[in-house]
């Protein structure tokens, strides 16, 4: 019963930035296709062109030349809005830097997503909450970022790309901040969420254990896709 | 989403409460200033020509000089006019009375208080061609007036200044080495227009200010009040001709004199209180300037901020019209409560400036509509436009923007 198109298919992509001398190839041609339910670990060294990947799989960037397909469609040919919808029905982001709104409360920062869903506001409080509650801040709901230590920001951008209950969700180091109690509670989490409700989650990583709850984990050195591989589970 | 979007507005300018007060701060105080000032300006000018009205339209002045009003070149002193020349002009016939007068500044004592007023120095025609009315006492008497005896009639600024509560009738006030009986008091009329006192004044029959004040018998102003029925153009020009022929002036020469009407006098007064609008209208120009440059400063210290959040909001799923139109609506909202808040302000101040100065209030739709749209603009062009430039990147440039 599989479904034959993947739903994320990267064919060629290279991200360039500056010009000249000052050229850098942050994604040097990647091929990569991601199917549905697959929890993904990238790693590499830093500036291999993680981020950039990320970036593009989220469609808040677009590749200098290649084709991104997702579910089969050519991200490059839907509309600016047409991809915020795809953001907003399909995709849960968590930055590298976390990017909270400043002085606006984990509840309301969570809550974003979904007045863009167009949920009421009881059942956005409610999902926000749950949310809130799965990353372990549930009473740190009505704190401000500048309230919030590192870690805690970063579960805030976590119970944010999880509230809306997306399809993918793209997380960039999401446990660079924690210690690796919290880490290894993290990825239960999301261990949970790719096995029950099928999530499909790319995630940047530099640390082994917590690659470890991935399935597939791709090296990536230079831009380029050095290995690709199922995780070697440690027991 | 309209209302979400409302909602979501409304959360900005309260997250960011120091960027909206300080903008809504710069919206107040340009148009509060512009609103206020024009309005106390506009209160004046059409105060000095209620004031003038009150004089009446039939009154006619005549001045020694030329341009001495104006401000314009003096050139040489002029010629002053005499008792005869007033004779004559009140012998013209469409003149009903002509009232000559003589003024000077000096020093009134009474006992231990002393007062610097204006001595004026004419007859009984005064009071009638100007309407002043006494509020006790008498006006001079025929013999008074004829022989230059030391009588005078007060205003009550001066009753006030040197008698206090004490009974002004009757006692003798000093001015140089005169001593003066009291034997009237003026109404009182306020303030005028620009803030000076009617009331400071000592009225004495103009001998008596020839001979004892003045030292010589130069009757500075011809003040003549014209016939009902008869045509004050027509009248000028017989006053003026008369001038003419008495101060010998040939053909071909310029008149030395002046002869005015009160639509000349209130043209004159009302360009001056026009200049003060205008200056007055500088200053709020200004004040709206700078509070535009206030908003517009905000505005863009704040854009790096704001471009953040646009990211964050993009990535987040919002369409870019979403967000434009939750920054739209944040710099309305702002601007219209600072608009709203400056118009209350400024057409308080007004109240209170013309209360003070004694003027109409006389509030302007027009300049209120057009302070308010200025700041409005500024306010909406400087929150909205930079968002728009954000929202046009990509979410990820938007993000990392500094
Ligand atoms: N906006 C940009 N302008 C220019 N160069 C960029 C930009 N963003 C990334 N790069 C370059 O692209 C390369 C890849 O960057 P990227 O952020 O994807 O690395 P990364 O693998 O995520 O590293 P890290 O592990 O440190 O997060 C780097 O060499 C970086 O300097
Ligand atoms: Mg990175």
């Amino acid at each position: 019963m599989a479904d034959p198109t993947p739903l994320i298919a990267l064919i060629g992509i290279w991200r360039t930035y500056g010009t000249g001398e000052a050229t850098v190839h942050a994604l040097a041609g990647i091929d990569l296709t991601i199917d549905r339910g697959e929890f993904v670990a990238i790693m590499g060294p830093s500036g291999s062109g993680k981020s950039t990947a990320m970036n593009i799989i989220g469609c808040l960037d677009a590749p200098t030349a290649g084709h991104y397909l997702f579910d089969g469609v050519e991200v490059a040919g839907l509309t600016r809005d047409q991809r915020a919808l795809l953001r907003r029905h399909y995709l849960g982001f968590v930055f590298q830097g976390y990017n909270l709104l400043a002085r606006t409360s984990a509840l309301k920062n969570v809550e974003l997503p979904l007045i863009y869903k167009g949920l009421p506001r009881a059942e956005r409080i409610a999902l926000a909450m749950e949310a809130l509650e799965k990353v372990g801040l549930a009473d740190r709901a009505h704190h401000d970022p500048s309230q919030l230590s590192g870690g805690q920001q970063q579960r805030v951008a976590i119970a944010r790309a999880l509230a809306g209950k997306p399809r993918v969700m793209l997380a960039d180091e999401p446990t660079g901040n924690l210690d690796t109690k919290r880490s290894i509670e993290i990825m239960k989490v999301l261990e949970r969420l790719n096995g029950e409700d099928g999530l499909t989650i790319v995630m940047v990583t530099h640390e082994e254990d917590m690659a470890q709850f991935s399935n597939r984990l791709i090296w990536m050195v230079d831009g380029k896709i050095a290995r690709d591989e199922p995780t070697r589970k440690v027991a | 989403m309209l209302w979400e979007t409302f909602l979501l507005a409304l959360q900005a300018i309260l997250r960011n409460s120091m960027r909206s007060f300080l903008t809504v701060l710069g919206i107040v105080i340009g148009v509060a200033a512009v609103i206020a000032m024009v309005t106390v300006g506009q209160g004046s000018a059409d105060q000095v020509t209620a004031d003038v009205e009150k004089l009446g339209s039939n009154i006619v002045m005549v001045i020694p000089g030329q341009d001495a009003m104006r401000g314009g070149p003096s050139g040489l002193a002029p010629q002053p006019f005499s008792m005869k020349d007033n004779d004559a002009v009140e012998a013209l016939s469409p003149v009903a009375v002509a009232a000559p007068i003589s003024q000077g500044r000096e020093r009134a004592v009474f006992g231990n208080e002393n007062w610097r007023t204006d001595i004026t120095g004419t007859d009984n025609r005064y009071f009638e061609a100007a309407q002043w009315e006494l509020e006790r006492g008498r006006l001079f008497e025929d013999g008074e007036i004829k022989s230059g005896k030391a009588v005078c009639v007060i205003g009550e600024t001066v009753r006030d200044k040197l008698f206090g509560n004490a009974d002004p009738l009757g006692e003798t006030i000093r001015i140089k080495s005169m001593s003066c009986e009291v034997i009237g008091l003026t109404k009182s009329k306020g303030a005028s227009t620009f803030g000076s006192d009617q009331d400071d004044f000592v009225i004495m029959p103009i001998k008596t200010y020839f001979r004892r004040v003045a030292g010589n018998n130069d009757v500075g102003l011809i003040f003549a009040s014209i016939r009902d029925g008869a045509s004050i153009p027509d009248a000028m020009d017989d006053v003026s001709a008369l001038m003419r022929e008495r101060r010998l002036i040939g053909v071909g020469e310029e008149d030395d004199f002046e002869v005015m009407d009160m639509e000349q006098l209130t043209t004159m007064l009302t360009g001056i209180t026009g200049i003060l609008t205008g200056l007055l209208a500088a200053v709020a120009a200004v004040s709206l300037l700078v509070g535009g440059i206030g908003i517009m400063n905000i505005m863009l210290v704040s854009v790096t901020e704001r471009t953040r959040e646009i990211g964050i909001r993009l990535a987040v799923g919002a369409q870019a019209r979403q967000v434009l139109m939750q920054f739209l609506v944040e710099a309305i909202v702002l601007s219209l409560f600072g608009g709203l808040i400056g118009i209350f302000l400024g057409l308080g101040l007004g109240l209170l400036g013309s209360s003070y100065l004694n003027v109409p209030f006389q509030p302007q739709v027009s300049i209120i509509l057009l302070a308010f749209g200025f700041s409005a603009a500024v306010g909406v062009v400087f929150g909205y436009f930079p968002a728009r430039r954000a929202a046009r990147m990509s979410p990820i440039d938007s993000l990392r923007h500094e």
